[in-house]
């Protein structure tokens, strides 16, 4: 019952975050917001017993790959246009 | 036109949440994956053949090892493409950056770093090194040791960062790291087995042949690391400063 509730929350809270990315105008905001995502679906891994895929997902989805996409939006216009 | 995008993306949307209704339920053992012949197989003999605890990892280095050596030739050309295209660009881009990088590094930023960063590598070699008995290996570990040299170049400035990592000994680390596996790979070749059959190297090392791959798992494992470390640095430097190597973030 409790892990059902946890795997509904994160699920439900991925789908927000999901849309939440497509949705802010600010670059910066959604590379942050991808890492949020990147860690909830971590956490997800982690519980469906898979730790390797969540160490991966926790280094390169929210790590590494965070500061990339900041870094790249740095050297771009910070404000989507649409 | 965005409407019409909605609409789609909507319909597509619903298409799929329809297809994954046919999905199994969650930890179902009769699910196609679980019940496959190949699954029981590694679960019944990766003990028995390498001796290897974790299974995720002999599957990945040594079973598959045919496949993790060209995913690490993937990361390579990655890196080699982002950092030639960005290099080959117009050079005198005059852009005006929306932030101004301010020029003296934080003095506790940096100090917390100095501290901070020998504790993330040497967790990065323990990951990497103990990637067969517990979750990890060549890619975590050198992706953190990568993201390492990264916080470098954030606290201090990217100068400082390629200081002890220049940009040309990236690739050289990362081809080496390549070389490595690849090595391994020919040596079980020459010594009569097929490419990457790690348990022919037992003919040359003291060890028994499932030792043998266990070892070798290890041997590809840093060499996937060093593709890994190298690449990730080389995509910071060359993303954050477009491909010009100098005033970073």
């Amino acid at each position: 019952m409790g892990l059902e509730l946890f795997n509904t929350l994160i699920l439900c809270l991925l789908v927000v975050v999901a849309v939440l990315s497509l949705w802010v105008r600010d670059l910066v905001v959604a590379a942050v917001v991808f890492a949020i995502y990147s860690f909830l679906m971590c956490l997800l891994w982690a519980e469906m017993g898979a730790v390797d895929v969540a160490f991966t997902e926790a280094t390169v989805g929210a790590g590494v790959s965070t500061v990339v996409l900041i870094a790249t939006v740095f050297n771009l216009k910070r404000k989507a246009k649409d | 036109m965005k409407k019409t995008a909605f609409i789609l993306v909507l319909c597509i949307g619903l298409l799929l949440a329809w297809a994954a209704k046919d999905f199994p339920a969650w930890g179902d053992p009769q699910s196609p994956a679980s019940s496959s012949p190949v699954a029981s197989h590694f679960i019944a003999n990766t003990g028995v053949d390498t001796e290897v605890p974790n299974m995720v990892t002999a599957v990945l280095a040594d079973y598959r090892g045919f496949d993790t050596m060209f995913e690490t030739v993937v990361v390579f050309i990655a890196g080699l493409a982002v950092f030639s295209i960005l290099r080959g660009g117009p050079k005198s881009r005059t852009r005006d950056r929306e932030f101004v990088v301010d020029f003296e590094p934080d003095l506790i930023v940096t100090n917390t770093v100095r501290l901070i960063v020998p504790v993330i590598q040497i967790f990065a070699f323990y990951v990497l090194a103990h990637g067969h008995v517990s979750p990890g290996g060549g890619f975590q570990g050198g992706v953190t040791m990568g993201a390492s040299f990264i916080l470098i170049a954030l606290s201090w400035d990217l100068k400082t960062a390629l200081a002890r990592f220049p940009i040309e000994r990236c690739f050289t680390v990362a081809a080496l790291g390549i070389v490595i596996y690849a090595g391994i790979g020919l040596l079980s070749l020459f010594l009569g087995g097929e490419f990457l059959d790690y348990a022919h190297l037992a003919k040359i090392f003291p060890v028994s042949p499932e030792m043998a791959r266990y070892h070798a798992m290890l041997g590809v494992e840093i060499g996937v690391g060093f593709t890994v470390t190298a690449i990730m640095f080389a995509l910071y430097a060359s993303l954050s400063t477009d491909g010009r190597m100098r005033d970073g973030l």
